[in-house]
């Protein structure tokens, strides 16, 4: 088990770079997920870890060593595929064992430890079967035990659960994360499904673009976005971004339709500067009109059940604002609604670099 | 179609019978042909039946120096030339064009597509073409009169690459990655995960190049002037030629049925897998 040090790491494709310096640490026995969307490099970032992509500029240590020109082999990393990536030739013991066989570990202590390994992962009736005779919750077992069996110092997970049905995918998730917990092997998991990115790690690094948006933990990323970026990324549905302005005291938000908010705290710094409001759908309180400081006009009301959904426009201003109310509420498109929220909740963010700045 | 029109049920089976028999009648007639002694063949109308010469004409023609009055060494021997030049082909064939689709697919290496281009442009160059050429280098290297010679330049082969090309490229590449996590080195990787993933496509390109080589016709006729490296193919030829008198057709015919035999052999010992690597697709 070790630490992972990002230092400065970079990653080009010809003239396109695509990593723009990444820094960051992972401590020991640490589950770091990293999210963002489609091309934001995090992939590109978990193979280099695994030594399957070149590194272009800086440097990744795992534990005290630079592995910047090692072979994945002499990493002592494991990494676990989308697709599983099992040898469709080899039995279920095989599998997990080919890695011990190449590194001409004995042959007792290699059924030792696959036994041991099938055991934790409730594989052992299978371990005589083929890849294609398992299910999906099998194989992507399987493709854990592989990693496990090895020992390994890092553990990497590339979107392991995205192949499974949404059942499989729960009960997986939390396998996984008890696993984790269990074994204790610094791991870094890589995911473009919010639910995963929030409940699996003990940090989550936000990648946008090749850089870094914040890394933190899930519940700092939620309730403290650094940038607008994650502000609307990490959160469903997404957190509400309104045009307004600071007023001339840095007391209240101004929003476009006139409502001035209060803030919790003066922005002296920025005073009567162009921002972004931020407020989440699960924030805004349904009130009486007279105490509102918002009124939205409902134009799409979806019931969920548990909680309705309000697809709404501010005020008549054009500028959309979703809600989220807790129970069934009855309403109907053109229905007005006043709402109000604490000034805690509210995320103000620099309007050109979007930068938060409350 | 599911109709059920008794007539038209009729038709179809006509229409296939009459092709069977087309395609069968030939066969028939060799098989006849190889069961009457010569006497009997030299007559008309040419028999339809079988008679009773079979193992005569069997022991005749393996043993015997096939024809009467012809050249052409024992039946057994030449097709063992046949078999061993049939062999050394497929075998050549597979091993050359597995290795060069690995080197192609799999490494990155200066000039990889100009090989690429290279082989494929060989496809334009049969050996029929480079005849002159093929046979001028196979003489200079000593190689006439040899199973070599046979064999050799008939090995190298763009198709056969490419289809090993494109099993490769249906194997996904996190196989190679999580082999390569696991520390298989390339020569691991080949034995290991590529060899036993195209199995099927080994034993259905066998089968293709298999006959293709035993069934060589004008390459061995140039290369083999010593009766005792003939095949067997060229030797039918050569026993039609030889008689100055009527040809022996029993013997002939009897050769015939044995120059099919391997052949079929092969496609029948083979046609599981054969149809599995044309056809499977999951790896």
């Amino acid at each position: 088990m070790s630490k992972i040090k990002f230092d400065y790491v970079r990653k080009s494709y010809g003239p396109n770079e695509v990593i723009h310096g990444i820094n960051g640490t992972i401590e020991d026995g640490e589950f770091v997920v990293i999210v963002g969307p489609s091309g934001c490099g995090k992939s590109t970032l978990l193979r280099m870890v695994a030594g399957l992509e070149t590194i272009t500029g800086g440097e990744i240590k795992i534990g005290e060593k630079v592995v910047n020109k090692l072979e994945p082999a002499k990493r002592s990393i494991a990494m676990v595929f989308q697709n599983y990536a099992l040898y469709p030739h080899m039995t279920v013991f095989e599998n997990m064992s080919y890695g011990l066989k190449i590194r001409k570990v004995p042959k007792a202590e290699i059924k030792r430890r696959v036994e041991e390994t099938a055991e934790i992962l409730e594989l052992t009736p299978y371990l005589k079967r083929s890849p294609r005779e398992l299910s999906g919750g099998q194989r992507q077992r399987v493709a854990m035990g592989r990693a496990i069996v090895r020992e390994p110092e890092v553990f990497l997970f590339d979107e392991p659960l995205s192949n499974l049905d949404a059942k499989l995918r729960v009960q997986m998730r939390l396998e996984i994360k008890k696993l984790q917990e269990r074994l204790g092997i610094t791991s870094i998991y890589v995911t473009h499904d919010q639910v995963e990115a929030m409940t699996l790690g003990h940090r989550l690094m936000v990648l946008n673009g090749g850089n870094v948006e914040q890394f933190g933990t899930p519940i700092d990323i939620y309730l403290k976005p650094e940038t607008l970026f994650v502000a609307t990324f990490i959160g469903s549905p997404a957190m509400n971004i309104l045009d307004g302005r600071l007023s001339d005291d840095g007391t209240a938000a101004i929003l476009t339709t006139g409502e001035a908010i209060q803030l919790a705290k003066p922005l002296l710094s920025h005073k009567g500067q162009a921002i972004k409001l931020g407020m989440r759908p699960e924030h805004l309180i349904r009130c009486d009109a007279d105490k509102a400081l918002l009124y939205l006009n409902a134009d799409v009301v979806e019931q969920l059940g548990a909680d309705t959904i309000l697809h709404a426009n501010l005020g008549g201003s054009g500028e959309t604002v979703i809600a989220r109310i807790d129970g069934v509420v009855p309403a109907a498109s053109g229905e007005r609604f006043s709402f109000t929220i604490e000034p805690e909740n509210l995320h103000v963010f620099d309007s050109d670099k979007g930068k938060r700045i409350n | 179609m599911v109709e059920n029109r008794p007539f038209l049920d009729f038709v179809t089976h006509l229409v296939l019978i009459v092709g069977i028999l087309l395609v069968a009648l030939p066969i028939w007639i060799m098989f006849v042909a190889s069961t009457h002694d010569a006497v009997r063949m030299a007559h008309v109308p040419l028999p339809l039946l079988p008679g009773g010469q079979f193992w005569e004409n069997l022991r005749l023609t393996f043993f015997g120096n096939g024809l009467k009055g012809s050249e052409t060494a024992a039946v057994w021997q030449l097709m063992l030339n046949s078999f061993i030049m049939a062999m050394m082909i497929s075998i050549g064939k597979i091993s050359i064009s597995i290795l060069s689709a690995y080197a192609i697919v799999y490494f990155r290496f200066p000039l990889r597509m100009t090989f690429f281009w290279m082989i494929f442009i060989t496809l334009m160059l049969p050996v029929e073409v480079r005849i002159v050429p093929t046979f001028e280098v196979v003489a200079n290297l000593g190689m006439l009169n040899s199973y070599w010679g046979l064999s050799v330049p008939l090995i190298a082969s763009a198709t056969a690459t490419f289809m090993f090309r494109q099993v490769f490229l249906t194997i996904p590449d996190e196989l190679l990655e999580s082999a390569r996590i696991d520390g298989a080195g390339p020569m691991r990787f080949f034995f290991d995960m590529l060899l036993p993933l195209s199995r099927t496509n080994i034993a259905a390109l066998f089968v293709i190049v298999f006959i293709y080589g035993w069934n060589q016709y004008l390459w061995p006729l140039l290369v083999t002037t010593d009766q005792s490296m003939g095949t067997i193919v060229i030797s039918i030829k050569q026993m039609l030629e030889a008689e100055t008198g009527s040809p022996q057709w029993n013997v002939i015919m009897m050769t015939a049925l044995l120059a099919m035999l391997p052949p079929v052999a092969v496609v029948i010992g083979m046609q599981k897998f054969f149809v599995k690597g044309l056809t499977e697709t999951e790896k």
